[in-house]
């Protein structure tokens, strides 16, 4: 926020709010430098560079789909499909790359993505499905279409390392895969705070029947944040099969829940209208860092789900909570 | 015949027989909702075995009386005594235990069960811990054939017309062996015929000694069931009577006249050749039928009605927010789409009837509520031209509110500052055509006469104004002219010395002393 220099807003009662806001805006914030700390210090590997490097590159997928699901559930909606969107377009990426080139795979991964999500939009806002069961169908119906593409083996192109430059091509220490999720994370920030399709998106969200009334075409915008959802978990997709140059039909069955975590462990709202690509970052990064303490520890990783199961729990909790007081 | 005084409660013991013995009292119950009072010392009767009918204006409190007495909601003061004994009831079910039972507006039936299931909801008759089957059959012929209701037991309740599911709910409350029914506006969505059957019903209530309570703004169907009457006003009694000392001209007198009178701005008639910017023929949308109205540059037009008389359906209908419409619409000659953003794009402005639901974000900061149906205006290339924006939302306040607030939440305002966002937003469209429901809905005398000056500049201004309001007063105090809604059809227009409150509520309650339009 620019700075407001109208002497209104400067008075005790605003100044009081701000601060409150500020606090509430660094929400996920604090975890995430507690957590950071603690691991610092009783593990001493994490704080290598090639440790967070090394983070950052994993995460890069995850962060690109969370980045397009939180304008999803900003929207009002959810999108449960990402996991099987993410595996048959990382299958199709790669067996384009593999049998046309390298550049055509990546955009068959794309354009995967970018159909499953306009056909979710449109199942959702036209046919006036739930997202929640729209696109738990979806997800079934897409990983079949995977396990049909790739005959349910796993796809290898280990040959093929000019593909692989896309995602593992070394750029001052972190991966290509990363940058691009930086690059990602900025436009989507920025598409979603400073234009007009991110107010709508707000709106949409926060009461659609006013934003209706208001002139917003809300059913445009719900489908365009499923749009841009499946688009950005095919991105994620084709990242991982390019950087392991192998892709399976199921290899995305974590994702959604990994995602969903992330975004609203962020403080981005399952009931809508609220969040923002900087807290998604944030509750990716944690969620990233509690799986990165547990490997360092050797700690084993089925307690790694049962703790992240029940940190999405309180996140969803803490929400519902904090919203009563409204 | 009942006695003739009107004060609360039997002076004489020998009200324990007949028709004289007082069921259930209200003495000086007061019930606010925020800020507005909705009662206020009302202290009724209501005898025994009688039909006794609640009437008013829109917010005269008459359902609000119902409803507390029903349990629905507690008595902010005063007392409910019944039979001689105090009670208090905290929820609808604690009424029902000492057999107080509501048949309300909107009916509370499980659609996909039959009636007979539907009757016995929660109360059936078991035997092991199953549903004692011939039993419940049985209890149910004895309560049809007690009440004299034509209802089949195996029926499906969601299947069955409206005047059948109000017998199923009135049935469930004998089934708890109810003796004092309220019927909240029974008739309001029933056909003529299913009016007759239920005029039926409530005389065979009261043949069986039950008490019924019925509120109602139909004066002719009050004139013709009830025993005694109590007109309400603002929140209070006006009077209690037997029927056979009221009319219909008398109940509407009764209803009419407010004591306390806001002071509103000065009319400013626009001029008699100002053109017509909203002109609309044959419109039929759900709940309009076939309206025609013009409106001009510089006027406010009342639009007046009861509760569900059609009148924000029309106005949606013009806005292009209902979900089917047929007939013409021209704003300044051209048609218009029926599309909100194509009727903002023409230059009509809504502020819906609910902010809450209909009108504002309410976590998102004020700056983005005011510009919302501006956005177009403010981007360059799909980003958000900030500067812009915020100076011309700043402007947009000026003009209703003294507030420089942009970036606190929209929902951290009071509702008079909530309804003036909306005002800043309508205006940032520059609108030629406002169409205002329920502007000044739930908030403060000041905040109400805040917007009044809005309207009354905004029209001064050349804007052409459509004002539906509850408030018959608010009406006369701000139109030019007044057009009438009832049952979807426009019914009345008035204007000049015809514009009186008399004439206005005649018209919406289609009572006869009015020469409908």
């Amino acid at each position: 926020m620019t700075a407001e220099t109208a002497p209104a807003e400067t008075s005790a009662p605003a100044l009081t709010q701000r601060v409150g806001r500020a606090v509430g805006r660094a929400g996920i914030l604090i975890p995430v430098v507690i957590v950071f700390v603690i691991l610092s210090v009783i593990s001493p590997p994490f704080l290598r560079f090639g440790n967070l490097t090394n983070i950052l590159d994993q995460q890069a997928g995850i962060i690109i789909v969370a980045c397009a699901g939180t304008f999803v559930l900003i929207a009002g909606g959810i999108d449960l499909s990402i996991g099987a969107i993410y595996g048959l377009s990382g299958a199709v990426a790669l067996q384009t790359a593999s049998s046309v080139s390298p550049v055509a795979g990546v955009f068959a991964g794309l354009a995967v993505g970018l159909a499953v999500g306009l056909a979710n939009g449109v199942i959702v806002t036209q046919f006036r499905i739930n997202p929640l069961i729209g696109t738990l169908a979806m997800t079934f119906v897409v990983s079949g279409i995977a396990a049909i593409v790739t005959k349910g083996n796993l796809v290898v192109a280990l040959d093929h390392l000019d593909f692989q430059s896309f995602a593992a091509t070394d750029i001052l220490g972190l991966d290509s895969a990363a940058w691009i999720m930086i690059v990602v994370a900025v436009l989507a920030a920025i598409l979603l705070s400073r234009t007009t399709f991110g107010r709508y998106v707000y709106a949409t969200g926060g009461n659609i029947q006013a934003a209706r009334l208001g002139g917003v075409r809300v059913n445009a915008v719900r489908v365009a944040t499923f749009a841009l959802s499946g688009t950005a978990a095919a991105l994620a997709g084709t990242l991982d099969a390019s950087r392991v140059l192998s892709a399976q039909a199921s290899s995305g069955q974590f994702l959604t829940f990994t995602v969903l975590t992330g975004i609203i462990v962020g403080g981005t709202s399952i009931l809508g209208g609220e969040g923002t690509i900087g807290r998604t970052v944030l509750g990716c990064l944690f969620v990233a860092l509690i799986a990165n303490g547990f490997n360092l520890l050797g700690l084993d990783p089925f307690y790694q789900q049962v703790t992240l199961g029940v940190i999405l729990l309180l996140a969803v909790g803490v929400d519902a909570w904090s919203r009563r007081f409204e | 015949m009942a006695g003739l005084t009107s004060a609360p409660f039997a002076t004489d013991d020998s009200a324990m027989q007949g028709d004289a013995a007082v069921h259930l009292e209200t003495r000086g119950l007061g019930k606010s909702f925020g800020a507005t009072r909705a009662l206020d010392d009302v202290s009724v009767a209501i005898r025994q075995g009688t039909v006794h009918a609640f009437v008013g204006e829109n917010g005269a409190g008459k359902s609000t009386l119902g409803k507390i007495i029903a349990g629905v909601f507690p008595q902010d003061q005063g007392d409910l005594v019944m039979r001689g004994t105090t009670v208090s009831f905290g929820s609808p079910r604690e009424a029902l235990v000492r057999g107080i039972a509501l048949v309300a507006q909107e009916v509370a039936l499980v659609p996909r069960l039959t009636v007979a299931e539907n009757v016995f909801l929660g109360a059936e008759p078991r035997r092991a811990g199953f549903i004692d089957r011939g039993s419940l059959r049985e209890r149910f012929d004895r309560l049809v054939a007690d009440a004299g209701f034509d209802l089949r037991a195996g029926a499906v309740v969601g299947h069955l017309p409206l005047a059948k599911q109000q017998q199923v709910e009135i049935l469930r409350a004998l089934a708890r062996e109810a003796d004092l029914i309220v019927l909240d506006e029974p008739s309001t969505s029933l056909s003529a015929k299913e009016v007759e059957s239920l005029h039926d019903v409530v005389r065979g209530l009261r043949t069986r000694g039950r008490t019924v309570i019925l509120v109602s703004h139909f004066l002719n169907e009050v004139l013709e069931l009830s025993d005694e009457v109590t007109v309400l006003r603002d929140g209070r009694v006006v009077r209690s009577n037997p029927i056979s000392g009221e009319t219909e001209n008398s109940l509407v007198t009764g209803m009419l006249g407010r004591p306390i009178s806001r002071a509103y701005p000065e009319k400013q008639p626009p001029a008699t050749d100002a053109p017509i910017v909203l002109a609309i023929e044959g419109l039929s949308a759900p709940g309009v039928q076939d309206a025609t109205l013009t409106l001009r540059a510089g006027e406010i037009v009342g639009l007046a009605g009861l509760i569900g008389a059609g009148r924000s359906e029309l106005a949606h209908a013009i806005y292009g927010a209902a979900p089917a419409r047929t007939g013409g619409i021209q704003v300044a000659g051209n048609a218009l789409p029926g599309r909100p953003a194509a009727s903002i794009e023409a230059g009509v402005a809504l502020i819906p009837e609910s902010r809450k639901d209909d009108g504002l974000i309410l976590r998102r900061p004020i700056r983005e509520n005011v510009s919302l149906t501006s956005l177009k205006r403010f981007q360059r290339m799909g980003f958000v031209r900030r500067g812009a924006e915020r100076s011309e939302v700043r402007d947009a306040l000026a003009r209703v509110t003294g507030s420089a607030l942009l970036e606190a939440p929209a929902g951290s305002l009071s509702g008079g500052n909530q309804q003036k966002l909306l005002f800043a937003r309508a205006l940032l469209i520059r609108p030629e055509v406002l169409l205002a429901d329920e502007p000044t809905r739930g908030i403060d005398v000041g905040a109400k006469r805040d917007i009044y000056e809005v309207l009354v500049r905004l029209a001064a201004d050349g804007m052409a104004i459509l004002l539906i309001s509850n408030e018959v007063e608010e009406i006369l105090g701000l139109a030019h002219r007044v057009l009438v809604m009832r049952a979807g059809r426009l019914v009345a227009e008035l204007s000049g010395p015809d514009m009186t409150e008399e004439a206005i509520v005649n018209a919406a309650f289609g009572t006869t002393s009015t020469s409908a339009a």
